[in-house]
This record gives structure tokens, C-alpha cells and sequence, in this order.
């Protein structure tokens, strides 16, 4: 198993909350200091390279218009981090490309970080969150149909060595398509795609990307990767899933002792209390299908927010399969519990760092969970394992 | 009834006699209409097609502009045996009926626009259309309505089939309008070629498309004159479904006062 340390940029030092609407898209930007966000992302970037030292591999994501991730152009910070890392694998899950209006350019910007970082990039895709369309003006309907578009000629960029080639398809029209540089790997790096529903993982499956997937928990992520994994064997991929195609994301907080680890994870769960989104923002027409649009019109839309607030204990949030806290045994177990219970995965990506766990304290859990924590998952969980209930724990057996 | 155009299953309602209506609803489809078709169809024969991906009409993969869907209404045109019509079109189908009377002015005799969006007038920096797919429901509702609380918590009341429909026409509004948001820049300079009479109707409480913006949008239309509703907002023909109709076919009938217009 391979460990990713994960920071969104997070800028907490907001108002009470009562005072603002949003805060996403419509958060007046004079609440955020420049001057503290600047010395945000210096500690940001020091805990990546801290994950480094310790042996764990960088992610990073993108989104816009924010305090919760005030990183809105990934691949700049994916830049600077390829010139300041050596060894780590560079993650960004992922480019927008719904919401990116040249792929070609995507397609020149990871190829770039892909020859800084001397091919060390694995290059992620999303569709984007429903909160990403007004910023980016991205039309919410037919956001899939672009994604694939787009991923599939980002693909052919990279991978077309022979001069200009062209592109004139449904969204996206490139007459003169040949980009410099190409990338460091071969034939291109390790794609990345991201879901939080079983709907799209099947095709993902199909392509054999690696499918993540975000806090969906025990109840949400074996339909995700069910469909992933019968979305490889009908692409004729063969019968048997490596684990390493499977992400999950949780929150993950170790220390030494569980009182000093719960006070952690309490930190961390600004991930979910501070994600203050009225439901106009969350529901753009067209980004859900007709039928939940329909109930939400009906007023059967969850307050998330609201929910996310009265759901966001510790215990909760360990119990669902969120959250890993606890001490070093103790994480490990619930790691395995949920490797065990969705058939194995192949890469923890640990949201680590969240609001207002500060500098020490994100080191201090990045240092345990690597020391202590990590050795044993990767000894328990080979990457070579199979995915799938019965698969995994026969592979685990012989391992 | 339904009529198969360019891989659009086109749903139509039709009734009365007389001289075409070409009738054009707004972004909330045409489910709400169906009294103000009554009393339209009292004196004329009145053509009601949903628009594609409205109500039950089908979307096809191509289609994703207003000028898609003013094409597929030429063609309507066509196999409906229809060589000239009024048009009546209300917040984006009037936006279509504009695009359809600069493509073709000759095949058309009146024109009402009423709370008409398409064209873009104003400043860059400030929107001729409030966004209305970045408030709340009920912040629209007070948007378009002159009596919000009248029609508050309306969705409540529909089927599942019915609230279908409305989530979908929401979402093919959303298509067809996000970018440029509730226009076609090309429109106002193509407006010239329309020589048939104008009426731009207008609710006296709409707050989605102001009194200012019908007047620009007036001034790009040739021979075009201006009207209001009182107590109504942007659906006159919901909340006052009796004074728009006998204003619509006052004016359609020839019967309005010619003083009156702009030329």
C-alpha cells in the first residue's frame, strides 16, 4: 500500500459563520489576508516535504473560490513542489477538466511538471464539485460527456510523437495539436480519476485508471469499486483487479496516545463542519441526474452542511469510515477493517491536515502514522494483491 | 402529439381556429400555460410546441443553443404546411421567436415578445439578467413573480412526473443559456431584418427582465412599441392570464392603436 499525505490549502481564519452565506463562490475575498496566506502556503509546502522525509508520496488537488482549498491552480504548486521534493510521487487529483476550456493546455501543463519532477507525476481528473461551475462559468449539463472528451485527447497529446495532429470533436476543436515538452514517462503518466458514485467507476474500470474515492465511507465505497472492478473485467483487463488500481481518501490523524489523537481528529473535522454551501450552490441543474434534481425541488435535498455538523464526532466519523484516529494500533486495525470490508485498496490518501490542527500537530501525525503505522500497512497489503472480498483475503493469506 | 424534426421528438399541442399562432413558452416550460392557451385559442388557431428537451420533447446530443431550437421551429413551419404565423413567445421563446423573425421576417406578421430575454445591451460589467441559477428558489420566486407567496411552495403539489419535468426543463435552460448567459451576442445585429410590427410585453413587477432592458431591447426591433401588465411579474400570463390574452390579441388582431408605435 502506498500512503499520500494530502493538504487542500485550507485558509480557516474566517469570521463566525453566521456571517457569511457561503463559504464557497461567494465569500468576499477581503476576509482572506495575503500576507497570511502566504506564510499558509510556505507551512503548507513544508509539510509536503516533511511527508516526503518521511516516506510518504504528495497530493494535492484544486478548487476555486474557496477558503477551504485556496489552492485554484494546482499545477502551479505541483510545480514548485516538483523543483523542492526528490523522491516523492506527485499526485494531483485532480485538473478540472469539465471545467478547463483547452486540454491541450492541461495536457502541456502535466507533461511540464512530469520533465521538472523527472517523471515522478500521477496525473489525476475530475469532473469537479457542483460548487466549481460558477466560478469556472462551466456549464452543469453535459459535464461528463466534456470530461471524457477531454481526458481522451489530453491522453492523445501526450502520446502523439509525430507532429501536429487534430482534434474536432463534440466540445473541444484543436486544429494544430503537438505539444512540447511530451512527457518524462512512458507512454504517459498514471492517470488518476475520481468518483463518489458507482455510476462513472465502471468506465474508469474500463480504461483501468486508478479510481479514488472520497470519504464514501463503509456505506458508499464497495458499490464504487463493485462497479470499477466489473468495469475492468468486461474490457476483457482479465479476472483479477490489483489493488493498486483502488484509492480511498479518509481523514487520518495518529499520536501516541488516543487522548492526543482524538484532540487531532476533533481538528481535522473542520472538513466537514466548516463546508458552509447553500443548496443553490450544491445543486446546478444538469450536474445531478433529473430524478435527485426532482427530489431536491421537492425539498427532499439533506441540509449537508447541517448534517456534516451534527455527524461530526469523532467516534461518528470513525464508525462510517471516514476517519482513522486513534494510536498507531488502533489506526491500523481501522485501515484494515475497511481494506478488508470493500475488498483491499492499494493507496490510503490521507487528508492530514485540515482548519486549524496547526504546524506541530500536522507533523506530529504525519510522523507517527509513518513511522508506525505505515510499515505495517505496507507489509500487510502488498501492492501486488488482488482486489475483490475473496481475492483479497486469499492474497492476504499467502502474503 | 408529436412530430419527429432532426432527432427531436417534438411534443406539440395544438388548438382553436383561425389565423397561426406560433406560440413559444418560457424556461418553465409550457406545463403552466395551459389556461392562457385556452383564451389565446378562443380567437386563433395556436401552435404550442415544447421545446426540445422541455416538457416531453426530446433532447438530442447536438442540440445545445436557442438557434438549434429556432431551426427545428423553421422546419416545424415546414411540415406544418405554415407559410406565415404570428409569434408569441415569452422569456426565452421569445428570445427564439426574435431569432426566428430575423431569420425569416417575411414569414411572419406580428410578433409579441413578452419579458423577452437574448440580447445583451447593458455594461460588461453588470448583468442584464440576474443570474437565476445562483439564488435560491425562493429568491426567484420574488424575482418572478408579483404575488411570491401566491405560488410559494407550488412544487409541493405536483406528481413525481410533473416535478420531473420541471427539473428537466430547468436543466435544459441551463444548457441553453449559461454561456453567453441569457443571450446571443449576435441577436442585436441581427434584429434590423425584422419588419413585421413588435409588441414587447412586459409585467410591471418583473425583476428578471427590467423595464430598462425591454426598452433597449425595443429600440433594436424596427417598428416595435411597448406595453405593461399591471400586477404581474415575469408570467403575466399565470398571474394575469385574462389582461395579457386581450392584450396579445388586441395587438395581433391588428386592433392596436398604430400611434402608438415606434418607426
Amino acid at each position: 500500500m502506498k500512503a499520500w499525505h494530502f493538504s487542500e490549502n485550507a485558509y480557516p481564519y474566517l469570521p463566525p459563520e453566521d456571517e457569511y452565506e457561503s463559504i464557497r463562490v461567494s465569500l468576499p475575498n477581503r476576509h482572506y489576508d495575503p500576507k497570511k496566506g502566504a506564510a499558509l502556503y510556505d507551512r503548507y509546502i513544508d509539510e509536503w516535504l516533511i511527508a516526503e522525509d518521511e516516506g510518504v508520496e504528495i497530493m494535492l488537488n484544486e478548487h476555486h473560490q474557496t477558503a477551504t482549498c485556496v489552492d485554484p491552480a494546482a499545477p502551479l504548486v505541483l510545480a514548485a513542489l516538483a523543483r523542492l521534493t526528490k523522491k516523492a510521487r506527485l499526485l494531483i487529483l485532480g485538473n478540472p477538466v469539465a471545467n478547463r476550456r483547452q486540454p491541450v493546455r492541461v495536457a502541456e501543463e502535466m507533461a511540464m511538471v512530469d520533465v521538472l519532477s523527472k517523471g515522478r507525476l500521477e496525473c489525476g481528473f475530475v469532473r469537479g464539485v457542483p460548487y466549481e461551475v460558477l466560478p469556472a462559468n462551466s456549464n452543469p449539463v453535459r459535464m461528463n460527456e466534456r470530461q471524457w472528451e477531454a481526458m481522451d485527447l489530453i491522453v492523445r497529446a501526450w502520446t502523439n510523437h509525430g507532429g501536429p495532429v487534430s482534434h474536432e470533436g463534440r466540445f473541444f476543436h484543436h486544429r494544430n495539436i503537438n505539444i512540447w515538452p511530451r512527457p518524462y514517462q512512458q507512454p504517459h503518466p498514471p492517470i488518476w480519476v475520481s468518483t463518489t458514485t458507482p455510476g462513472g467507476a465502471g468506465r474508469v474500470g474500463a480504461r483501468g485508471y486508478v479510481q479514488a474515492t472520497f470519504l464514501t465511507g463503509y456505506k458508499g465505497t464497495p458499490a464504487i469499486y463493485d462497479a470499477y472492478r466489473k468495469g475492468w473485467r468486461e474490457a476483457g483487463r482479465g479476472n483479477d483487479v490489483p489493488v493498486n488500481r483502488l484509492a480511498y481518501a479518509a481523514l487520518l490523524y495518529a499520536a501516541d496516545s488516543e487522548a492526543e489523537a482524538r484532540a487531532g481528529a476533533e481538528k481535522l473535522l473542520w472538513y466537514m463542519t466548516a463546508n458552509k454551501v447553500p443548496l443553490h450552490f450544491c445543486y446546478p441543474p444538469g450536474y445531478v441526474p433529473t430524478q435527485v434534481h426532482a427530489q431536491i425541488l421537492r425539498g427532499a435535498a439533506i441540509d449537508q452542511h447541517a448534517a456534516n455538523r451534527a455527524n461530526a464526532t469523532v467516534d461518528k466519523a470513525i464508525e462510517a469510515g471516514i476517519m482513522f484516529a486513534g494510536t498507531p494500533d488502533q489506526v491500523f486495525r481501522q485501515i484494515q477493517r475497511m481494506y478488508d470490508y470493500v475488498g483491499g485498496f492499494g493507496h490510503l490518501l490521507i487528508m492530514g491536515q485540515a482548519g486549524f490542527l496547526e504546524h506541530d500537530e500536522t507533523v506530529r501525525g504525519i510522523k507517527i502514522f509513518a513511522r508506525e503505522v505505515y510499515p505495517r500497512l505496507k507489509e500487510a497489503f502488498p501492492d501486488t494483491a488482488i482486489s475483490g472480498h475473496q481475492e483479497a483475503s486469499t492474497a492476504r493469506v499467502v502474503a | 402529439m408529436t412530430i419527429s424534426i432532426a432527432g427531436v421528438d417534438l411534443e406539440l399541442f395544438e388548438r382553436g381556429q383561425g389565423d397561426a399562432i406560433l406560440y413559444l413558452h418560457g424556461g418553465g416550460g409550457i406545463a403552466s400555460d395551459a389556461g392562457f392557451l385556452d383564451l389565446l385559442a378562443r380567437e386563433r388557431r395556436v401552435i404550442a410546441p415544447s421545446h426540445p428537451g422541455f416538457g416531453k420533447s426530446s433532447l438530442p446530443d447536438w442540440l445545445d443553443s436557442v438557434d438549434d431550437v429556432a431551426h427545428i421551429y423553421l422546419e416545424l413551419m415546414d411540415r406544418l404546411g405554415l407559410a406565415r404565423a404570428d409569434l408569441v413567445g415569452f422569456s426565452i421563446g421569445g428570445w427564439i421567436a426574435a431569432e426566428l423573425a430575423t431569420k425569416t421576417p417575411e414569414r411572419f406578421d406580428r410578433l409579441v415578445l413578452i419579458g423577452p430575454v437574448g440580447v445583451k445591451t447593458g455594461r460588461p460589467d453588470k448583468l442584464d439578467i440576474p443570474d437565476v441559477f445562483a439564488m435560491p428558489l425562493e429568491e426567484l420566486d420574488k424575482l418572478r413573480f408579483h404575488d411570491p407567496a401566491k405560488y410559494a411552495g407550488s412544487f409541493a403539489a405536483l406528481s413525481d412526473e410533473e416535478l420531473y419535468i420541471v427539473a428537466r426543463n430547468r436543466e435544459t435552460l441551463a444548457l441553453l443559456t449559461w454561456e453567453p448567459y441569457m443571450h446571443n451576442p449576435k441577436l442585436k445585429h441581427r434584429l434590423h431584418r425584422v419588419n413585421a410590427p413588435a409588441l414587447l410585453l412586459r409585467g410591471a413587477s418583473d425583476r428578471i427582465v427590467s423595464a430598462e432592458y425591454l426598452e433597449r431591447y425595443a429600440a433594436l426591433i424596427p417598428n416595435a412599441r411597448i406595453e405593461t401588465i399591471a400586477e404581474a411579474g415575469h408570467l403575466p400570463q399565470v398571474e394575469q392570464p385574462a389582461a395579457t390574452a386581450a392584450n396579445v390579441l388586441r395587438f395581433l388582431n391588428g386592433k392596436a392603436d398604430p400611434s402608438g408605435a415606434r418607426s
